[in-house]
């Protein structure tokens, strides 16, 4: 028996992300997944833009690229033609939370049956670096080159919070995949979410606090270490809403 | 038989030389053809087979049997 | 013959809809072609459908993206502001080649505009709209019966050419009321029967992929060289015009839409003074009906033209291309909402025939 073997879920494909970036862990664990809940060929999943936007290069399901910050719209009209089936997006920070911060919280208000896998790294990966939604105060990055001034650039928005107010939404956490450890809770969390969309208990959202070593010009270790030390500070890990088992 | 890397798909990160308990990965000297150090086992009778490499590893790399 | 019924535009083109397969919409209300939302709000549920009512156009026209990438029979309908709000999902749309429906009951424009009626969304409908090199197939119904026989076959083309129909029509179409003839039900298509639908059983070798991101150069040239070898085939086969009058016609008129209809009961009006008078009204406007333009033009007897169109020249850009420079062409144009009446396009016909 292995102890452990690349997903079925997961294609061949060389992911497109640079070294050390988080989101070949939570790739790898959202396909892990979708394996152990025997969800091939009932999975639909929604591609965005950012350094996401290959994702559907990565799942080995059907899958939908969709526009900047749509994907949960697309999501809904997936999902509202096949109910019975599994639909999830996976999106950053840039894509869920600024350009497309409508249609999450709206599907989300919906109770929209679709998994949500939302990619936090606090910064704009695929363009180089720039200033996200959710950067740190302080934080340096390509369009806030003097740290993050909330006078000047406003302040972080926290997603699981702002969702978790609402009516709608089944279940909320936030995780981060710093180390062995989290990663395997980020792993449950996942599967949690996916559990809930096949007891058709509606929308869930998992944010998982992640490194982009590259733009935050760190090496992936130390960018690790960002996670836990400063992203968790400002991010809360834990459950921010969850419906349980009745509804 | 217990990790196993896949040369040329390792990226050289070194993430799973921080998460192995036995210290037992090392970044090695050889290059794969994407130019990345590739992480080698360097006691393969001490693993554990954890798997702690194989889950913080973003690209799959490490296979524990 | 079956009975006709008395509805009003918008709805008649709403049950039309559902007549001709469509199950699903996404839309989001705006004058004038809120009853359309409105009757499917209900209708879609009594033949198994689903309807939502999205937080924006945006989010509209994506939901539709989803939902036709996913072999499901989808629309949204709008009017010009909302319509421009879509240009980039219905660009997306056309890249990765998802079957839709998109009605547009054009109202004036720039900007909020007016709700009245207008055409000046001619350029935008027709000459793509959003960003990149694309096409749609472009229906401009002049009266409700022809919009209820047009969406009755909207979704039949569109999955035919895997390519987003657009129906252009008017504020005036959508709150008129007409005595219309119904067709009987459709069935739409089982999604799993199309080799592209993202339907979720699919898995590995076979997995289905809708996107419209092609970054190697040599891969989006191809997918653009497909795109064109469609609108090209779209251009051979779905052309539909009607022309009046033209054998022996001294003046032809040109309109579309709803001012084609107006165009038509000028026609006894001037044949009455003994004016030879005739018409040429497209149905598609893309494909646009070079073809018909060229051969009335070729016509001895057909000395002008008279493009008409409630927008300042767009439709008449068109109609100067086909014709070609063979045969002077004079525009009479209404902006802003204004309709013009039969009579004032009777007198336009005097002035420029002087």
């Amino acid at each position: 028996m292995p102890k452990w073997t690349k997903p079925k879920m997961l294609t061949d494909a060389t992911l497109s992300f640079c070294p050390g970036c988080s989101h070949g862990i939570a790739t790898k664990l959202v396909a892990e997944v979708l394996d152990e809940l025997g969800l091939q060929s009932k999975t639909v999943e929604v591609a965005s833009v950012g350094c996401s936007v290959f994702s559907y290069n990565f799942f080995n399901c059907d899958s939908q690229q969709a526009a900047h910050g749509r994907a949960p719209a697309v999501a809904t009209g997936i999902k509202r033609v096949h109910p019975d089936k599994i639909v999830f997006t996976y999106q950053g920070d840039g894509d869920l939370a600024s350009i497309g911060l409508a249609e999450i919280v709206h599907a989300g208000l919906r109770g929209e049956n679709i998994t949500v896998i939302f990619i936090n790294n606090a910064i704009y990966g695929m363009t180089g670096g720039q200033m996200a939604p959710t950067t740190l105060i302080g934080q340096k990055t390509s369009t806030s080159p003097f740290g993050r001034d909330p006078k000047k650039q406003g302040n972080p928005i926290k997603m699981c919070e702002l969702l978790a107010t609402q009516t709608g939404p089944a279940y909320i956490e936030r995780v981060m995949v710093s180390d062995y450890a989290n990663i395997l809770k980020t792993k449950k969390a996942i599967k949690k979410a996916f559990e809930y969309q096949i007891a058709g208990k509606g929308f869930t959202m998992i944010e998982i606090l992640a490194a982009c070593p590259t733009n935050w010009g760190m090496n992936p270790p130390d960018a690790m270490q960002f996670i836990k030390n400063d992203m968790a500070a400002n991010y809360p890990l834990g459950v921010y809403k969850d419906i349980g088992g009745d509804k | 038989m217990k990790v196993q890397i896949d040369f040329e798909k390792c990226k050289g990160c070194g993430l799973c030389v921080t998460a192995c308990p036995k210290k037992i990965l090392k970044m090695g000297a050889k290059s794969n053809k994407g130019g990345y150090f590739v992480v080698e086992c360097i006691d393969k009778e001490q693993c554990i087979a954890c798997a702690a490499c194989a889950y913080i590893c973003p690209d799959s790399v490490l296979e524990v049997r | 013959m079956t009975k006709k019924v008395l509805m009003k535009g918008n709805e008649a083109i709403a049950e039309a809809a559902v007549r001709g397969g469509c199950r699903f919409f996404f839309g989001y209300p705006i004058t004038p072609q809120t009853e359309i939302p409105e009757y499917l709000s209900w209708r879609l549920f009594e033949v198994g459908g689903d309807f939502v009512q999205a937080e924006s156009e945006v989010a509209a026209i994506n939901m539709v993206y989803g939902a036709g990438g996913a072999g499901g029979r989808a629309m949204t309908s709008s009017s010009s502001p909302g319509i421009s709000l879509k240009q980039e999902g219905i660009s997306y749309m056309a890249m990765a080649e998802i079957p839709a429906v998109v009605v547009n009951m054009v109202r004036a424009g720039p900007g909020l505009g007016g709700i009245q009626p207008a055409q000046s969304d001619y350029s935008q409908a027709v000459k793509g709209g959003g960003h990149g090199d694309y096409k749609l197939l472009v229906y401009a119904p002049a009266t409700i019966q022809e919009a209820v026989n047009l969406m009755y076959i909207a979704w039949d083309k569109a999955e035919q050419y895997r390519i987003p129909v657009f129906i252009l029509g008017d504020g005036m179409m959508g709150q008129l009321m007409e005595p219309i003839e119904l067709p009987p039900m459709k069935q739409p298509n089982d999604p799993e029967k199309f080799d592209w639908a993202t339907t979720g059983s699919h898995y590995g070798e076979g997995r289905r992929i809708i996107n419209s991101l092609y970054l190697k150069s040599e891969e989006c040239l191809q997918q653009n060289y497909r795109l064109q070898a469609k609108y090209r085939e779209i251009e051979k086969n779905e052309v539909i015009c009607e022309t009046i009058d033209c054998d022996d016609a001294e003046i032809v008129l040109t309109a579309y839409g709803s001012v084609g209809r107006i165009c038509k009961s000028a026609l006894p009006i001037l044949r009455q003074k003994g004016i030879k008078v005739g018409l040429i009204r497209p149905t598609t406007l893309f494909p646009f009906a070079t073809k018909v333009f060229e051969e009335v033009a070729n016509k001895p007897n057909v000395k002008r033209f008279l493009t008409v169109e409630l927008s300042a020249g767009q439709y008449n850009e068109d109609v100067r291309l086909a014709v070609n420079g063979k045969k002077p062409i004079d525009l009479l144009s209404r902006m802003g909402g204004e309709v013009m009446s039969a009579e004032d396009i009777v007198e336009k016909v005097m002035e420029v025939i002087k």
